[in-house]
């Protein structure tokens, strides 16, 4: 039987960073809490928070399961975190700024070059350019489970438009207007400078071309999209302009958005769609989505694109194993934390123990996101694990696996109570003329009984974040 | 501000003031509907669904104008993109594209509305009388602007916001009066007669300016009176000159905002002048029919004008 | 040899168009086989956007034409000096990594016909022989029959038939190169026909492979030759869409319709 590591107990005493919600708990008449509950659920309502879910049906305007039982780091534990996620998001750029320019890690054998190279997230047409700081990832989600008081691993990189950023501001919101006597007890770090943050890091990769205070705008595919709810809250909380494609077009050097009072230059594009719809003329000549010729643009310094196109190919799957290769590569330093041992089934031996071993595994598809495509061996039946097998032999490269990690538990409110559930963390480093990262970040709660999948499209919930003052 | 969203805020309050129309007609069949028929042939819904222009569309899905029918048609029906469901819908989908540039009480507005559509449709029909969906179709609205009034920074959104109710409402009222023209259509004797008047009074109903109607005019309900009233007279909120003159205000603040002079603009200025000109003696020399249906055909212009001078995001 | 071209692209719309956005890769590579002596690009009514050396060595230069426009004129006029160098791209400098141009495109698929034809050539592992070999084997399969193919016709298809023009001859190469292992790319430019009127059209495209101790080297199956002084080699790209000299679109409803002048001339030296 495996033991988790519950974050807020330990050995029968209160760990000390929940400290104060030991008391805060047991004093919540279960009336009080269900009004807490369905105030928090009313007020998500409103502000319009919901969350479409990928590839399915079902209601639009769905809400994300909110648990009001926060999730607490102490300074030190922080501490630690800070420092590895930012080396992480700095090693990543400077791996992207390698192999887009003169791939030295590759020459250098320390990186097969089939890997980067023939990776389809690799784009061709941005090799040889550089952008503004050298920044390709402006925004690095960096995937987190915990299995110990001191034991952090990265599952995953996210290098291209991390979303759920809007979880973690609108999380600590209604928490500080549910609990006010929380805050004033405990010593809180504050996430809400993240928007002035994120734009001050966009405003730092301005092209060469941009003169004066650059004019940065959001770009989505658009209402349809399950994050827009994100889009649009980021846009208004930063001050600009929440764009679609078909609101900008290009004209001699520069992009322009059209107004009401006609064309105004655009600087800095935060986008939130993919490399494939940004430009018809260079990626997808069959899609009319996106802006025709913005690449030229970009590539010829009239506009900076965030993330940079190409930059994907630093947080695949199977890129991610040298993660710390290049950590020591690049910057010349040990990580500060640990990826998660990974067998790559494209290498025989590999393939051979991942499926002599499925039942202890979780298999995942190398470009697989959201928590589908996966399997839990340790949580299927002999018939799904057999099936996915087949899956594996038809297509090993497609698949890496990784041993089933003890995710820590902390409190969480279930309709008998409260009761231990299993959790990951997301922080959200900027990247720019500096590397910032907020204290805080989006806890995804696996909601039912035992489960490790935390995907919110696989019915998983969020929580607070929170960061104790030192 | 973006040309798109400029777009989006128009076309709610267009959206808005078009269920309010779909509502405001359900009134004034039902209540033509309540008297014996002019004819014995043609029904008043009929009339109804030929001055909006959909009875083929009507024909085609429900076959006969009963009134039930006509309910699902003008209130239910996500076919006729006219119906309340389907501009309550356009409308909060277009506020949730451009939720940043609304206040909170708009937004709350309008998705509250289109949360008690939901649970509306949900229900069964025998707890939902003609009374009742016309009735909460106007509280919605009157809802949604009052909030818009109330709320809404006087920027550029503000200004494009009430072009949309104005131009809507606009083209509504013509439309409305026009009903009138094809429910007399087959029997001019009745002009002036007792059923005409009555006919004319569910207008004014429908419009909710039956009684600001009597305290303005006193005395019988006469066709000038009313066609003086809805087209001319500046006090009524829904005529056609109060219309010309609410877009020529926010067109003339946009362009102040924007310095600049619009073909828009000029556009709506000769609209109001020559409506400030006309005499409802003119109006009907010229025909009421024709002079609506000329009405109708400059607000179109004018909207494919506002279109291209603000919206289309091909300004220079 | 010095070489003339003078090219002009019109572009017809059946109504007028709002806007019209071009990236051209129309200026000659610079390596040691050619020397720019003048060369000038313009395009009517046109602003001139942004320019840029891309990773694979080509000179990008970016327009615009605001609407409503009907027509539209890309002219190209220069003089390249030009030296033999037996289809070797010696000198050219760039970034691309040769494994990027492993990876398939739709058009240039190998289909179970091309990989036998491919595999039967022996080719895996590259070398200068084996290129050769496949580059014949295309001139040998697909007969260069003008007219006989569209711009969207596949490698594969072409095989079938068993005709094509230069084009699909480049795409059945690259499609049996890659399938060997052998990273391979298709490259536009033009050729100057000599007065026996054997040769091909003016615009012309080719393949170049990578070989280990070569680098990049130019093969044009519709030729039986590797390129010459008689080649100007503009752009290189995954196929003939990636490499296309002239990329655009038009925002409007109005059908395009396109006209070519073009002709390559030696100059007295």
């Amino acid at each position: 039987m495996t033991t988790y590591f519950n974050e807020m107990y330990e050995n029968g005493a209160v760990r000390g960073p929940y400290g104060q919600l030991d008391d805060w708990m047991r004093n919540m008449p279960a009336e009080l809490r269900q009004m807490k509950q369905a105030e928090a659920e009313a007020l998500f309502r409103r502000i319009g928070i919901t969350f479409a879910v990928y590839g399915e049906g079902g209601d639009p305007d769905r809400l994300i399961p909110f648990d009001m039982f926060p999730r607490v780091f102490s300074a030190l534990e922080w501490g630690k975190l800070d420092r590895g996620v930012k080396q992480r998001a700095r090693a990543l750029n400077a791996f992207l700024a390698d192999v887009y320019g003169r791939g030295e890690i590759v020459r250098a054998g320390r990186i097969p070059a089939n890997l980067v190279y023939r990776n389809d997230a690799f784009e061709k047409e941005v090799v040889g350019i550089l952008p503004p700081k050298g920044v390709y990832s402006h925004i690095v989600g960096v995937d987190l489970v915990r299995t110990g008081p001191d034991e952090f691993f990265v599952l995953e990189d996210n290098c291209r438009t991390p979303s759920g950023v809007s979880y973690m501001l609108e999380n600590r919101e209604i928490m500080m207007r549910m609990f006010p006597a929380l805050f004033r007890e405990n010593r809180i770090e504050p996430v809400d400078t993240y928007p002035d943050l994120l734009r001050r890091t966009l405003a730092s990769v301005a092209p060469p071309k941009c003169n004066g205070e650059p004019v940065i705008v959001i770009l989505t595919p658009g209402h349809f999209n399950s994050a827009y709810y994100e889009h649009s809250f980021l846009a208004d909380l930063m001050g600009v302009e929440l764009v679609e494609g078909q609101d900008l077009f290009v004209e001699g050097e520069f992009v322009y958005m059209r107004t009401t009072e006609g064309p105004r230059r655009v600087d800095v594009i935060y986008r939130r769609i993919d490399d494939d719809f940004i430009d018809p003329l260079c990626f997808r000549p069959d899609s009319m989505l996106g802006v025709p010729g913005l690449m030229d643009v970009y590539r010829s310094g009239g506009v900076a694109i965030c993330s940079a196109p190409g930059a994907g190919v630093a947080d695949d799957k199977a890129v991610y194993t040298f993660v710390p290769e290049m950590i020591r590569f690049y910057l010349g330093e040990e990580p500060i934390l640990n990826n998660v041992p990974t067998w790559q089934c494209a290498k025989p031996d590999d393939c051979k123990y991942v499926l002599e071993n499925l039942k202890e595994l979780v298999v995942k598809e190398v470009h697989g996101s959201g928590g589908y495509g996966m399997l839990v061996g340790p949580k299927c039946t002999k018939a799904e694990i057999e099936a996915f097998a087949l899956r594996i032999k038809a297509k090993p490269h497609n698949y890496i696996a990784q041993p089933t990690l003890a995710l820590s538990t902390t409190p969480t409110f279930v309709d008998q109570g409260i009761a231990p559930r299993h959790v990951d963390l997301r922080p959200y480093c900027l990247v720019g003329e500096r590397v910032e990262l907020v204290p805080g970040g989006l806890t995804r709660v696996a909601l039912t009984e035992g489960s490790l999948v935390v995907n919110s499209s696989q019915g998983g919930g969020v929580k607070d974040t929170w960061v104790l003052a030192g | 501000m973006l040309s798109r969203t400029a777009d989006n805020l128009y076309w709610i309050a267009r959206y808005m003031e078009r269920a309010e129309t779909a509502a405001r007609l359900l009134q004034v069949g039902a209540r033509n509907s309540l008297i014996p028929s002019s004819s014995g042939h043609r029904s008043e819904w009929d009339s109804l669904l030929h001055a909006i222009g959909t009875a083929k569309a009507f024909k085609e899905k429900y076959g006969d104008p009963v009134q039930r029918n006509i309910e699902s048609h003008l209130f239910f029906d996500r076919d006729n993109p006219s119906s309340v469901a389907s501009c309550i819908t356009a409308a909060r989908e277009n506020a949730r594209i451009v939720r940043t540039a609304l206040t909170s009480q708009v937004w709350d507005a309008i998705n509250g509305a289109f949360d008690e559509l939901r649970q509306m449709e949900r229900m069964p029909r025998s707890e939902l009388d003609l009374a009742r969906l016309t009735e909460w179709t106007m509280r919605q609205t009157a809802m949604m602007r009052g909030s818009i009034e109330a709320t809404q920074l006087r920027g550029d959104g503000y200004h494009f916001l009430n072009l949309g109710y104005y131009l809507e409402r606009a083209d509504s009222t013509a439309r409305l009066l026009d009903v009138k023209y094809y429910v007399l259509l087959p029997r001019v004797d009745f002009v002036g007669s007792g059923l005409d008047n009555y006919q004319w009074t569910t207008l004014l109903r429908a419009m909710s300016s039956h009684r600001a109607f009597h305290w303005a005019y006193g005395g019988d309900v006469t066709a000038r009176k009313i066609g003086h009233f809805l087209i001319l007279n500046p006090q009524c909120p829904r005529s056609l000159l109060t219309c010309a003159d609410g877009m020529v205000t926010h067109l003339e603040r946009l362009d102040r905002a924007y310095h600049r002079q619009s073909t828009a603009r000029t556009q709506a200025r000769s609209m109001l002048a020559e409506l400030a000109e006309t005499k409802v003696e003119e109006i009907f020399d010229e025909g009421l029919h024709e002079f609506l249906t000329r009405f109708i055909r400059e607000t179109g212009k004018l909207a494919a004008e506002i279109h291209e001078s603000y919206l289309n995001g091909d300004i220079r | 040899m010095l070489l003339t071209v003078d090219h002009v692209t019109l572009y017809r719309y059946s109504q007028p168009v709002r806007g019209v956005v071009q990236s051209h890769r129309l200026t000659p590579s610079e390596f040691d086989g050619q020397r720019t002596r003048s060369w000038q690009v313009t395009v009517s009514d046109g602003l001139m956007g942004g320019q840029f050396r891309d990773g694979a060595g080509d000179l990008v230069q970016a327009w615009t034409v605001q609407g409503p426009v009907s027509e539209i004129a890309v002219s190209v006029r220069g003089t390249v000096e030009t030296t033999d160098l037996a289809g070797i791209l010696r000198g050219h400098k760039e970034r691309v990594p040769p494994q990027c141009y492993l990876e398939s495109t739709p058009v240039t698929l190998a289909d179970l016909a091309l990989s036998d034809l491919s595999d039967g050539a022996n080719a895996t592992g590259g070398g200068l022989d084996a290129a050769h070999r496949l580059a014949t084997l295309v001139a040998d399969t697909i007969a260069y029959t003008p007219g006989s193919t569209q711009s969207a016709t596949t490698a594969a298809e072409a095989l079938a038939i068993g005709k094509g023009v230069c084009q699909d001859q480049a795409h059945a190469l690259l499609a049996m190169a890659r399938r060997a292992g052998i990273p391979a790319r298709y490259v536009s430019g033009y050729l100057h026909a000599s007065q026996d009127g054997s040769l091909h059209e003016a615009a012309h495209a080719w393949a170049e492979l990578w070989l280990h101790d070569l680098g990049w080297v130019g093969f044009d199956p519709a030729n039986r030759c590797c390129p010459d002084d008689r080649y100007i080699r503009l752009g290189s790209g995954l196929d003939a869409l990636d490499a296309a000299p002239i990329k655009g679109i038009a925002r409007g409803r109005g059908a395009e319709s396109m006209d070519v002048q073009l002709a390559v001339q030696q100059n007295e030296q």
